[in-house]
């Protein structure tokens, strides 16, 4: 076992924000921002990325908890899964967050990671992780989108080069809810919506968000719009611990008696981003929250989809899941 | 040489509590290994740590090697590398190796251990990130004059563990799971213990051994 021990590096617990944040300036790309650090360690101790210095920031107490603020909840980055699972005020107004976040891999990772850590975790790719030379990692081609690669778990939409999925369930969620990430730097603060927050390969191959060197994600705010409405989130993943999703969905729905006066659908799993179904909420403004509107909105939603060898199976699976999300499983 | 400072415990309780009890074989290699006196032992882990030695002085502002442990109700003064886990503390530096390394990834959950009544995985954890918590692993399960935990001995009657690798994060979460929930029905049992794999695939007797221990009786199912 000794020779899993992670290489060495600079450990630095700042306890505040600003002393964070003067960190993560002064070490720049070299500072490796740690939450709970349940996807960081494995990169470390496999040795696929390495680096000189850790700011672990769970000494933080600033950045944890769950605040009203006006218009809407204030979610510290530092927050636990299970704290956002159990959470009593979560649960009665953003209730899909809480469920996104309990289906995340297994009670000891939900009791250490963070949402914040779940929203900045990297891709699961195997050949990334593996630290083959793939475009992801810098080099020049995808290992996953060959003639015999394995990619059953792979994207079916939004494919630049690089063919990973994000992996993270409460991300789903958080778009779906209209969240917006807080991040904080040495030039100041700024809010990004999450919709815009993750970036998929086409617009940057490196990199999963928008986070650049220094910068820290302090906080999601979940808005009021969503509060209370009808949820509905379920997640598809060879085993019901631990495993990353093969494909997700949250859902959020407004009525207008038995009719949808709003809606917003995130498929899980199936890009680079959350796949937020645009074209199929428009679609179904006005519709019976019923199966036949469900049938309509699965075949909308799988338009487009592009496979690869191995992952057909997630066109059906999108489009049941739609279908479900919108009747009501 | 600086790296021996790496394995040294500065204090070590638990030698001197066992001072007194005849030396099993199971207590004199926790002594070997928190003593760190037999030179094959050391070997074992300066071997592993010697690529880890710090490539220059350590920069103002990160943390300081010696520190306070609070591990089954004793501080205890530990040096900790940087990026020491908890599961390589608690096994090579204080000696208390009924907490098992697996995986080392936070995939089987043989290492779990308590930190302030909440299941974590001692092999991702940082052992510098519980300097101010309270981490409880089996050895501290044990009754005032050595018992076993009531979880342990249900287990013992359930016939629970089957290779017994696995054993002590079953017992551990197991214990966590009594505490936040104190009657779960099976069904609330098997979804807090999902974080632990058993290759024996013990697990039905292991929610038996919950079940009893728990009291719920009804609950029990020896059936094929």
């Amino acid at each position: 076992m000794a020779k899993d021990m992670m290489p060495h590096f600079d450990l630095y617990q700042p306890d505040s924000v600003e002393a964070a944040v003067d960190l993560a300036a002064r070490l720049g790309s070299d500072g490796w921002l740690l939450a709970a650090g349940q996807d960081s360690y494995d990169w470390l101790k496999n040795r696929t990325k390495r680096t000189e210095a850790v700011i672990e920031l769970t000494g933080i107490a600033a950045l944890k908890g769950v605040r009203e603020v006006a218009g809407g909840i204030e979610i510290g980055a530092l927050t636990t899964l299970t704290e956002i699972e159990e959470h009593p005020l979560l649960r009665e107004k953003f209730l899909l967050l809480s469920l996104a976040a309990g289906r995340v891999a297994s009670p000891q990772i939900r009791n250490a990671g963070t949402l914040g850590g779940n929203l900045c975790q990297d891709t699961r790719c195997w050949y990334y992780r593996y630290g083959v030379d793939c475009y992801r990692a810098g080099g020049n081609m995808c290992y996953a989108d060959t003639p015999e690669g394995q990619n059953r778990e792979h994207a079916i939409f939004g494919a630049s080069r690089c063919v990973a999925v994000q992996p993270s369930d409460t991300a789903n969620a958080v778009v779906a809810l209209d969240g917006s990430m807080v991040i904080r730097s040495a030039k100041g603060e700024r809010v990004v919506p999450a919709s815009e927050f993750f970036v998929g390969p086409a617009l940057n191959i490196r990199r999963m968000t928008v986070l650049e060197p220094g910068e820290i994600l302090t906080a999601v705010r979940i808005p009021s719009t969503w509060a209370g409405a009808k949820f509905y989130f379920e997640k598809i993943a060879d085993r019901a611990a631990w495993d990353f999703a093969l494909v997700s969905i949250a859902a959020a729905f407004k009525m207008d008696g038995d009719r949808i006066s709003d809606s917003r659908l995130v498929v899980g799993a199936v890009e680079c981003v959350p796949h937020r179904l645009t074209a199929v909420e428009s679609a179904i403004k006005g519709s019976a929250k019923n199966e036949e509107t469900g049938t309509r909105a699965g075949k909308l939603a799988i338009e487009g989809a592009t496979t690869l060898n191995f992952n057909q199976f997630k066109i059906p699976l999108m489009e049941n899941l739609v279908r479900r999300a919108i009747r009501g499983a | 040489m600086a790296d021996f400072k790496g394995i040294q415990v500065v204090e070590t309780s638990e030698l001197r509590e066992g001072e007194a009890r005849r030396v099993s074989r199971r207590e004199f290699i926790k002594r070997v290994i928190a003593s760190g006196a037999v030179a094959s032992s050391a070997s074992f882990m300066v071997g592993g740590l010697a690529a880890c030695t710090p490539r220059r002085a350590a920069v103002a502002g990160s943390v300081e090697r010696l520190i306070s442990l609070n591990v089954n109700g004793q501080v205890r003064r530990v040096d900790v590398l940087p990026q020491e886990t908890l599961a390589m503390t608690l096994r090579y530096k204080l000696g208390l190796t009924g907490t098992k390394l697996s995986c080392d990834r936070a995939e089987c959950g043989a290492c779990t251990v308590m930190i302030d009544d909440v299941t974590h995985y001692s092999c991702s954890t940082l052992t510098h990130a519980v300097r101010a918590r309270k981490v409880v692993t089996i050895e501290g399960l044990r009754g005032p004059n050595g018992e076993l935990h009531p979880v342990q001995q249900a287990f013992v009657e359930e016939l629970s563990p089957q290779c017994g690798f696995c054993t002590p994060g079953q017992v551990v979460a197991a214990v966590a799971l009594l505490k936040k929930n104190p009657k779960p029905t099976r069904e609330e049992a098997r979804h807090a213990m999902s974080g632990n794999l058993c290759r024996c695939a013990a697990y039905d007797n292991y929610l038996n051994g919950i079940m009893r221990a728990c009291g719920n009786l009804a609950e029990i199912s020896h059936g094929v």
